[in-house]
């Protein structure tokens, strides 16, 4: 197996561009697809490979399937995305409906991402403090202006590591095998959850999780735009479009801070600690320190490390919790990663394999529910926007040119179907997610009644040899008002992108 | 304890009233994916013993595939209408029970079938046309639509009891709990806010049938277990040569047949699923997968009967029905989730179970060894599901909103409700099912 070249992968993939504290996301037409071609095929793409100094600007772009047929990418080619992709986030009503996307959610709303307004091109500039304006001075040049039509800049602000609400973001990303040393079960018997995940789940073109390579396109070698491209580890006579590329899915989700901590503060009479403590809850961490309710695992989990404090952060399961007493089955992060593994438990030997296999010994009523986490991750590289609150500020009526604030959500994978649209729609969307009932997420749900589920707004929280707490009437926290589904190519990719429509 | 069964009636399609019927069927949805219970032409809402019902066009796009596996001649056959439908008791008095609150709307259906004329007696012209299935599933055997929708009274009103009387229960011990729950059953019950039937009698002849058949399938296998033994090396021989040789033909599914299924899905928290496709051709393919399906339909009447087939706890009901004399053969199940996380646990639970019986089918992406790979090529095994799956028609759920663990966590709240042996542990156990 060839070592990664990450000088042909974006930065994103690899790189959160942390240091980077400001970031503004254009969202491009293609007025001129030669102009347009001229412009990607010079355009300053910043690649995974480490650089010393550190880059004090970047640029990251992204290509919805519009954006593709806009550039002239013959349809041969664009027919070999994924599904989801092709038909994109909002023109289905059926992945609407799974996504969550109905009442104030609903495409309709949206201020992008829908008919005319799907962006073709995501631009993505970063910089370091103060440089983001002349950045974008440098790249918006008379090419630039010749080839694209604004329909948005999303302006990002940097609230310290911190969401919207409050809370310490981003704490848990998988880590990515980028050296292919990891060979999970082929059979599904994963017996521990791990923290690393195969290339192949962030990037096309290398082995997933399922050790199988997601579908992507591919060219004959006599195409002449992609004599640059690399072949096809899995059908060598080819060439790989898909190859250190991915897909990126962006979503503009609006938080209604003072809601928020409104709600939260009603259900805890007003009394400050337990207002913390249920509104840590519904995330599954500290709001002080982001540390997990659950305790630390003994053991060490693969691809968690002591780099920072991934481990006071990151070192645990939900294993320890069975009853959900430290961390409620429906908080935020226990549904959204819910950690565990192929099959349950350490079982010894081969009989107690197979009791395992025929779906016998499970000793909890809720054991062997939820989908093995390590084909369902995400890479999220977000940035929050709008105006932070202190919690004080957050508890008063909002005053009259309240800003809006909220997060770009963007999450990078190779199989949007079964990362992206998993998780969102088994796991944080599904009121029926590990046996819970009448709930969904308590950040992201949109409370939308169901057939048959009139109520989908509360909260329950096991309590330790008592019966549950439950807290209804959850209004909705979170607003979606614009998402994509984009390919992000990786750098050769780009320039056959920026050759082959001409 | 009553037990449940199923019907699956295939009816050919006059073909000059396909469109007719397609229009009729499609006047029983409120809009598309969601029946109406209360509409004129099968009110199913009104049937008391029935849990899942469906109408569904068996119009298998895949016909061609056998000429590009093995070089063999497409077959047609007559387009087919089948009606399937799971319920409680006995097949005579559901049939009747159709004819008496659905003649007219059913005799309206099946006049666009052949063979049909108004006047023909409609249990017996259905039972005429009924294929046996091969296997068939069912998540709790004994639960009936009347337990489930009182378990669910009960627990709904335990529910919102607790959350009224939320600061009492707080600080009290699961015994405590249990107590107040059960005194406050008790005077619902007596106030007639809810009913707690008993269960009804075992019919004596699906006893003695359940007897033999548990004893007999065993029985049958020792006897044969020589000649099987002999047979299994030649066995061995025939199955490897043909796994290497047969061809995969799991392309992605047509753009516009996906949105037409994914239209249907994601109503209600369960789903449908229908689909067909030819089995291997020859000898060897079918009386495998008979053999197997045997075996399957076995722990289904016998070991998987609480909750829960192998890994997989979502799948309420599931039959797999041999039509045209084995050539070809439907399954059609009734789950919880998207279809995405369906077919998650498929590959990743119950990989090898899907690889034993739906390997036999053309086209599916190429096992080992009857049970290894197969469905683990996620993507193939993911289009190949897809591309066989057929729109559902017209689909009816007695009890939408509800999964198959809600269900189960219900009964075990109103069994619990029933004793008062329960130790702590089970106390304990109990007082968190809320």
């Amino acid at each position: 197996m060839s070592a990664i070249d990450y000088g042909d992968v974006q930065g994103l993939v690899r790189f959160g561009h942390a240091h980077m504290t400001e970031a503004c996301y254009f969202l491009l037409h293609v007025k001129d697809s030669s102009a347009a071609r001229s412009w990607l095929a010079s355009a300053p793409v910043t690649t995974a490979a480490k650089t010393d100094p550190r880059p004090n600007t970047a640029l990251q772009m992204a290509f919805s399937r519009q954006g593709l047929e806009a550039l002239n990418v013959p349809a041969k080619v664009i027919r070999g995305f994924s599904a989801e992709f092709l038909t994109g986030m909002s023109a289905d009503e059926n992945r609407s409906l799974r996504l969550g996307d109905v009442g104030a959610n609903s495409p309709a709303n949206w201020r992008w991402g829908t008919s005319s307004r799907v962006p073709h091109v995501l631009v993505m500039l970063f910089a370091v403090q103060g440089q983001l304006d002349s950045w974008k001075q440098a790249i918006r040049g008379e090419l630039w202006t010749g080839a694209f039509e604004e329909i948005d800049c999303l302006p990002t602000s940097n609230m310290g590591g911190r969401e919207a609400f409050g809370f310490i973001d981003g704490i848990s990303q998988p880590e990515i095998d980028w050296d292919e040393e990891r060979s999970p079960s082929v059979n599904c018997y994963e017996r521990q959850y791990s923290n690393r995940v195969c290339l192949g789940e962030f990037l096309l073109g290398y082995r997933n999780e399922y050790r199988q390579y997601t579908d992507r396109p591919l060219v004959a070698d006599d195409d002449r735009a992609g004599f640059e491209l690399p072949f096809a580890e899995d059908q060598p006579r080819l060439r790989d479009v898909g190859r250190n590329g991915t897909y990126l899915v962006m979503r503009q989700l609006s938080q209604d801070v003072r809601g928020f901590w409104q709600c939260w503060d009603r259900a805890a009479s007003s009394d400050q600690k337990q207002l913390y403590k249920l509104a840590g809850f519904a995330v599954g961490r500290n709001f002080s320190d982001g540390a997990p309710l659950v305790p630390l695992s003994q053991e060490a989990i693969a691809g968690i490390g002591p780099k920072g404090n991934g481990i006071q952060l990151n070192q645990f399961t939900y294993d320890s919790d069975v009853d959900g007493t430290h961390c409620p089955y429906g908080a935020h992060i226990r549904r959204a990663n819910p950690r565990n593994a192929d099959v349950l438990g350490d079982p010894q030997g081969i009989l107690a394999t197979l009791v395992r296999t025929l779906g016998f010994g499970n000793k909890n009523v809720r054991d062997d529910l939820i989908a093995s986490t390590r084909f369902h991750r995400i890479l999220r590289r977000g940035r929050e926007y709008g105006r932070a609150l202190t919690i004080e500020q957050a508890l008063e009526p909002a005053g009259q040119n309240d800003i809006e604030s909220g997060l770009h959500f963007v999450a990078v994978n190779a199989n949007i179907q079964r990362q992206f649209e998993f998780i969102q729609t088994a796991w944080l969307m599904r009121t029926k997610f590990d046996g819970l009932t009448e709930e969904s997420d308590p950040l992201l749900g949109n409370r939308s009644p169901l057939l048959g589920c009139p109520f989908t707004n509360t909260f329950s929280m096991p309590q330790q040899d008592r019966v549950r707490q439950r807290i209804g009437d959850l209004p909705q926290f979170i607003t979606v008002r614009g998402g994509a589904y984009f390919f992000l190519p990786g750098v050769r990719a780009l320039r056959y992108l920026s050759k082959v429509g001409a | 304890m009553m037990p449940q069964a199923n019907i699956f009636v295939a009816a050919p399609v006059k073909i000059e009233l396909e469109a007719d019927l397609r229009r009729l069927l499609t006047s029983m949805n409120i809009a598309r994916g969601r029946v109406d219970p209360g509409n004129p032409i099968v009110p199913f809402g009104q049937f008391d013993r029935l849990h899942f019902a469906r109408f569904v066009i068996l119009q298998d796009q895949t016909l061609d595939d056998i000429e590009v596996a093995y070089g063999l001649p497409r077959r047609d056959y007559p387009l087919t209408l089948a009606f399937i439908a799971d319920f409680d008791g006995d097949a005579d008095e559901f049939r009747a029970e159709l004819a008496r609150k659905a003649g007219p709307g059913l005799e309206q259906i099946f006049s666009c079938c052949d063979g049909f004329t108004r006047g023909s007696d409609l249990p017996r012209w259905m039972k005429d046309r009924e294929q046996p299935p091969a296997a068939a599933y069912v998540n709790w055997v004994g639960r009936t639509v009347r337990q489930v929708h009182q378990d669910e009274a009960l627990c709904l009103a335990l529910e919102a009891h607790l959350q009224k009387n939320a600061p009492q229960f707080g600080s009290k011990s699961p015994r405590q709990v249990h107590q107040m729950l059960k005194e406050y059953t008790d005077s619902e019950i007596a106030a007639g806010h809810i009913q707690l039937s008993a269960e009804e009698p075992t019919p004596l002849g699906w006893k003695l049938r359940q007897g033999l058949h548990l004893l007999g399938v065993p029985l049958l296998l020792i006897l044969l277990a020589p000649l099987l033994l002999l047979y299994l090396p030649i066995f061995i021989y025939q199955l490897r040569s043909r796994e290497k040789s047969d061809m995969e033909i799991a392309p992605r599914p047509d753009p516009k047949h996906e949105a037409d299924l994914s239209r249907l899905e994601d109503h209600d928290v369960t789903n449908q699923f229908s689909a067909m496709g030819s089995i291997k051709p020859g000898r060897f393919r079918r009386w495998t997968l008979a053999f197997l399906l045997w075996l399957v339909n076995y722990t289904a009447r016998h070991i998987y009967t609480r909750g829960h087939l192998a890994r997989v706890p979502t799948i309420h009901f599931a039959r797999w029905v041999f039509i045209n004399d084995r050539q070809r053969m439907v399954f059609a199940s009734n789950y919880d989730g998207s279809l995405d996380s369906y077919m998650d646990d498929f590959i990743n639970k119950v990989g090898w179970g899907l690889n034993l019986v739906f390997g036999n089918g053309l086209g599916y992406p190429r096992t080992n060894w009857l049970v290894l790979d197969g469905s683990k090529d996620e993507q193939k095994f993911k289009y190949f599901l897809r591309r066989h799956e057929l729109p559902t028609e017209v689909w009816y759920n007695a009890h939408p909103g509800l999964t198959a663990f809600d269900l189960k966590r219900n009964t075990l709240i109103r069994q619990g409700i029933c004793r008062d042996d329960m130790t702590d542990v089970e106390l304990h156990q109990w007082v968190a099912l809320f």
